[in-house]
């Protein structure tokens, strides 16, 4: 009887790794088999025009998108870091506090920070539809996953460096800036890395905030649509399953290479 | 001067990290003052146990209650697809695996993870809704596939690298020592895996459960596209459904200012209040594991 239980169990663990394994394969087999035949050229032309479907302007935005956001949320969330790590007590109140503001925000579901966007960067600030919305609803969507890989990053920075740093007689600033924050730069950038995957799979959090604009946005203020969400809405257009087809590939590219960058600055992390 | 930099920068940090804190009070201030209004007009009861939504009816009624009931029942079907197989190759990465198939299969998990929800979405209108289809074709000899069966499959497989991931860390957290000690009583291995490991680690996996749960009621796109979003009591599975974040999507995009408008924000005001009530129960979880 105990054999019966463990070998079901034992088989039981290899059927459903497989099915995992095999789900996998099958949905990016899929959209590759499917996908790169309509990868031509006419899809990466600059301008969008409804017969073209391109989709580089969508992937110029992308770009927009993750660069922008970047440059706000992530000095703020590695100040954060620094202020969390660096400058207080542990078990100060204002520190639980922040503590759980960010655990919340990381729980709070893409399409309601689509509608605090739309809400307060769109309408509050009047800023529409448009770039800048789409940034800064992303930013604050981001910020925790920077908080908390940074405050990993430099509660894994030995005390005898900081200790060292006073002792040549640097001030607390100095210590931070050149000798904590340098020796974090690994775990940083695998926030940073975390970060882009999820800017560019992001389409909830933008619809209503930037909008789905098929244009290279000129200014902050126009409207601007990411590559999910392009193909969220050749998606929702029955005629364009081709062009669907091909920028999930793309989508898929991406996604690729930014879980290639994380592994491999993770595997330099360790060996170093 | 010195003092000064320093000083000045210890607030810089202050003021960033207080950020975090004054972007949530926001979150809530602004949903709470557009949405609640609205909730006090068509009264909360009427509101949250209403099953009639019917938002451009000349004299229109706003429930959610069938939004409510889709988004629970979808979730917990992605539940049942996902949890077993979920918790089944956690243990199998942590204990079973070989370490030339880890190698594959660990970065082929984090891919699962990375995918973007419209392109599971897309996957799901393509494969899983026309698979769906036969089934309910066969079974009920209607439907159209775009159902709510289509949206568990769906997120059962996008909550898998969540469960599957933090369940691994929490299996692999467990101290080697109770599985040598399980194994040196004479159980098998199999056995000390699952009678002595699993248990040990059970609330790292439970808290994966519940990670999963949020990831399931927050996801927007991939149900958009797969559940059929039909504005109604959900009836069986293989019937299309409308889950909350479902309704803000489809109907922002038209709903012209006013009551209608305002209610698909309170919309947004019931998914924040389950999702403060996962939260809840996810830091309860996490703490007994530290306790213990």
């Amino acid at each position: 009887m105990r054999k019966i239980i463990d070998t079901t169990l034992f088989a039981l663990t290899w059927i459903f790794a497989a099915i995992t394994l095999l789900v996998l394969l099958f949905i990016v087999a899929h959209i590759v088999i499917n996908g790169v035949p309509h990868l031509d050229a006419r899809l990466f032309e600059f301008a969008f025009t409804t017969e073209n479907v391109s989709m580089m302007p969508a992937l110029v935005s992308t770009i927009f998108m993750v660069v922008l956001t970047l440059l706000i949320a992530l000095p703020l969330g590695i100040f954060t870091s620094i202020y969390l790590v660096e400058y207080v007590k542990k078990g100060n109140k204002f520190v639980m506090l922040i503590r759980s503001a960010t655990e919340m925000l990381a729980g709070i579901p893409s399409i309601v920070y689509g509608l605090f966007g739309m809400l307060m960067f769109g309408q509050f600030f009047g800023f529409g539809w448009s770039l800048i919305a789409g940034v800064l609803t992303l930013g604050i969507m981001i910020l925790p996953v920077i908080i908390r890989t940074t405050e990993e990053a430099l509660k894994s920075v030995s005390d005898g460096y900081r200790e060292g740093g006073y002792a040549l007689g640097a001030g607390k600033l100095r210590v931070v800036f050149r000798i904590v924050l340098p020796s974090a730069v690994p775990g940083i950038l695998a926030g940073v890395i975390l970060a882009i995957g999820r800017i560019i799979g992001e389409s909830a959090a933008l619809i209503f905030t930037a909008g789905t604009m098929p244009q290279i946005p000129e200014t902050l203020g126009h409207s601007a649509r990411t590559l999910s969400v392009h193909m969220w809405v050749l998606s929702s257009e029955a005629h364009h399953t081709g062009e669907a087809y091909a920028t999930a590939v793309v989508l898929l590219l991406l996604i690729l290479v930014v879980n290639t960058a994380a592994a491999v600055v993770a595997k330099f992390f360790i060996t170093k | 001067m010195h003092k000064f930099r320093e000083v000045f920068f210890e607030y810089v940090f202050m003021f960033s990290a207080g950020i975090s804190i004054l972007a949530l009070v926001m979150i809530f201030v602004f949903l709470f003052a557009n949405g609640m209004p609205a909730v006090a007009e068509v009264g909360p009861i009427n509101f949250i146990f209403g099953t009639e939504w019917r938002p451009m009816d000349a004299t229109p009624s706003f429930g959610v209650l069938p939004m409510i009931a889709a988004s629970i029942y979808i979730t917990l079907g992605a539940i049942v697809i996902g949890v077993p197989v979920g918790i089944f190759t956690a243990v199998f990465l942590a204990h079973m695996c070989p370490k030339w198939l880890y190698a594959f299969l660990k970065p082929t998990v984090n891919l699962l993870a990375g995918i973007p929800s419209v392109v599971y979405g897309f996957f799901g209108i393509v494969i899983i809704v026309p698979f769906v289809r036969e089934i309910s074709l066969a079974l009920t000899g209607g439907g159209s596939g775009s159902s709510m069966l289509a949206a568990m499959i769906l997120l059962g497989i996008m909550i898998l690298p969540t469960i599957v991931n933090i369940s691994e860390s929490a299996i692999r957290a467990v101290p080697e020592s109770y599985y040598e000690g399980s194994l040196a009583l004479g159980a098998s291995h199999t056995r000390s895996v699952f009678s002595v490991v699993l248990p040990a680690a059970k609330s790292g996996i439970f808290a994966s459960v519940i990670l999963g749960v949020g990831r399931a009621v927050g996801e927007t796109m991939a149900v958009v596209m797969v559940a059929g979003n039909q504005a109604r009591m959900p009836e069986s599975i293989f019937r299309g459904a409308r889950a909350l974040t479902s309704n803000i999507v489809i109907e922002m995009s038209y709903a012209e200012a006013g009551l209608h408008r305002d209610s698909l924000i309170a919309t947004g005001i019931v998914l924040l209040v389950f999702i403060f009530i996962i939260n809840v129960a996810f830091t309860i979880v996490t703490r007994k594991s530290r306790g213990t």
